[in-house]
């Protein structure tokens, strides 16, 4: 896929009227229809152009300081961005806590390059029509541990106390709906509609689930984050609004990832 | 305010961890987690930070071990049921096609949802009820046949009810929401699901 004009007429048709989306003929149609696109694109995807515009966003000096991320340490040292995600969430010395990609992100962009945390955090998820700077960093950076094995560790005091927390606040039940992740996540071979639920409990449901995250979403037309797909499931959950990269997001992204331990990473995936 | 509202959580959860004998076997305790959730999340729309408050209900479950605990599940069984509030009018069935819309909408207390607008059930999201409808989930029990099986008698009615009403009445830790209870649905919307179920004349039971 390095040829432009493709790349965009292709985003166009996957985030036009190309797949009616309702009823279960839709929902086959679709299943069907991203697999011709995955045939077709082999080992394309329109997730390219984030990671493409992410790479160039990291290493362009910006804000007030007209710095580069190319001094941020994602846990491997300052500037390495190859393997790192496959090693996200962990403790940070400088931080005093666990970070996830988006948390450290931001922390980078305060730190370095001068940006409000404000402004760091302004546009975390694209929307019709704009997309948003912090996908296509998180998509730049998580293309880069693309075949890297899981390998999360809990070494640090913080790091299991975070793990734990994740672990409960996965069973955590409220709401109107009374919902937690656990009540569509926690059995296998379950399905909302047509849609197959992962069990997340289950071992190799968490790496398929958490591998294939951040994803070029066909029904959208956007990249999405991890962080993204928690904030949605949290919508569904009828829970308030998800801070971004908030303590309880890390810890249940710290929970999830370390679940997927051993598996090869493999996104930005394409997804539905 | 919103620091008022976690204080107030504080003391809603230190009464029910009074009565909560120690269940827990989690090193993050049910406060810990509640504060994490409290700072975790900002108020939106129609979904504010009391939806993060848990009930003694919803306490208890969020514990993987509570099917250990019989006394318990008997004890909070019998007070959701209890608090069931049937129609006063003695009405239990309404109409069929009403509730047939009620199953298949999936609108309603999400924080982008139109409160002003009625909730639906989205009762297809987990049931199997009328043959036509393939886009059905499976993390409840198939509903096909349910009044042809059960029949229409008055405790089969009430039971339907109560059930849509408030599924922990019957089942403590129940993943279904508890529709009336926790005012998604309206007493009508309830009575015409519950003739979706039951009357003869549903597809669900042809
Ligand atoms: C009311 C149901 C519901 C709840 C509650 C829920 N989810 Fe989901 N989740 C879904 C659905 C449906 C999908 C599939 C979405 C799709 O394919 O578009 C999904 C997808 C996911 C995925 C991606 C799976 C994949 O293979 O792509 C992850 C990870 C996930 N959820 C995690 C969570 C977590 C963590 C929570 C709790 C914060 C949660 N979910 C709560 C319904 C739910
Ligand atoms: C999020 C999932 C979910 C939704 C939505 C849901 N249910 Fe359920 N339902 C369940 C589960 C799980 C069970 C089995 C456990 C139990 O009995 O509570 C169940 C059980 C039932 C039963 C008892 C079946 C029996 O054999 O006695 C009835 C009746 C029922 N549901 C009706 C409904 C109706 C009507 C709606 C919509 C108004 C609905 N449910 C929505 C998950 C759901």
């Amino acid at each position: 896929m390095k040829n432009p004009s493709k790349l965009a007429a292709l985003v166009f048709a996957l985030s036009g009227g190309v797949f009616p989306w309702t009823g279960a003929f839709a929902q086959d149609n679709t299943a069907k229809g991203i697999q011709q696109y995955r045939d077709a694109l082999q080992d394309g995807n329109p997730a390219e152009l984030w990671e493409i515009k992410g790479e160039g966003m990291w290493k362009q000096p910006r804000g007030l300081n007209k710095a580069s991320m190319e001094k941020c340490d994602l846990g491997l040292g300052p500037g390495v961005v190859k393997g790192a995600y496959a090693r996200l969430p962990k403790y940070f010395k400088d931080t005093e806590r666990v970070d996830d990609l988006e948390s450290r992100l931001v922390h980078c962009m305060v730190s370095l390059q001068g940006f409000t945390r404000a402004d760091a955090t302004r546009r975390v998820f694209g929307g019709p029509g704009a997309a948003a700077d912090m996908e296509a960093l998180v998509a730049y950076v998580t293309s880069q541990s693309k075949g890297v094995k899981m390998n999360v560790t809990i070494n640090h005091p913080k790091e299991r106390e975070a793990f734990q927390m994740g672990q409960k606040l996965f069973n955590y039940r409220g709401g109107s709906h009374d919902f937690a992740c656990a009540t569509c996540h926690g059995e296998d071979n379950k399905r909302i509609r047509l849609q197959d639920l992962p069990n997340l409990t289950n071992k190799k449901d968490a790496q398929r689930a958490y591998t294939t995250w951040p994803a070029y979403r066909v029904s959208q037309g956007e990249l999405r984050s991890f962080q993204w797909r928690l904030y949605d499931c949290f919508r569904q959950q009828r829970f308030p609004e998800m801070v971004f990269a908030s303590d309880a997001s890390v810890a249940l992204t710290l929970f999830l990832a370390r679940n997927a331990n051993g598996a090869a990473f493999a996104a930005p995936a394409i997804k539905r | 305010m919103k620091r008022i509202l976690i204080s107030l959580c504080m003391m809603a959860v230190t009464a029910f961890a009074a009565g909560a004998q120690a269940q827990s076997r989690s090193p993050v305790s049910d406060v810990e987690a509640m504060r994490e959730m409290m700072r975790g999340f900002n108020p939106r729309g129609q979904a504010g930070l009391s939806r993060l408050v848990q009930d003694e209900a919803q306490q208890f479950c969020s514990d993987p071990g509570w099917r250990r605990n019989k006394a318990r599940i008997a004890a909070i069984e019998k007070q959701q049921l209890a608090a069931v509030k049937y129609p006063a009018d003695g009405k239990l069935m309404g109409n069929w096609q009403a509730g047939e819309r009620v199953a298949q909408s999936g609108a309603g207390k999400q924080f982008s949802d139109n409160p002003s607008q009625p909730s639906g059930a989205n009762c297809y999201a987990c049931h199997q009820l009328s043959p036509q409808e393939l886009s059905y989930g499976t993390i409840g029990p198939s509903l096909r046949n349910f009044g042809k099986t059960r029949g229409t008698s008055e405790a089969i009615q009430r039971y339907a009810y109560a059930k849509i009403y408030n599924a922990r009445a019957y089942s403590v830790c129940s993943n279904m929401p508890r529709f009336g209870h926790s005012e998604i649905l309206t007493e009508q919307q309830i009575k015409d699901v519950v003739a979706l179920l039951l009357d003869p004349n549903s597809p669900v039971n042809k």
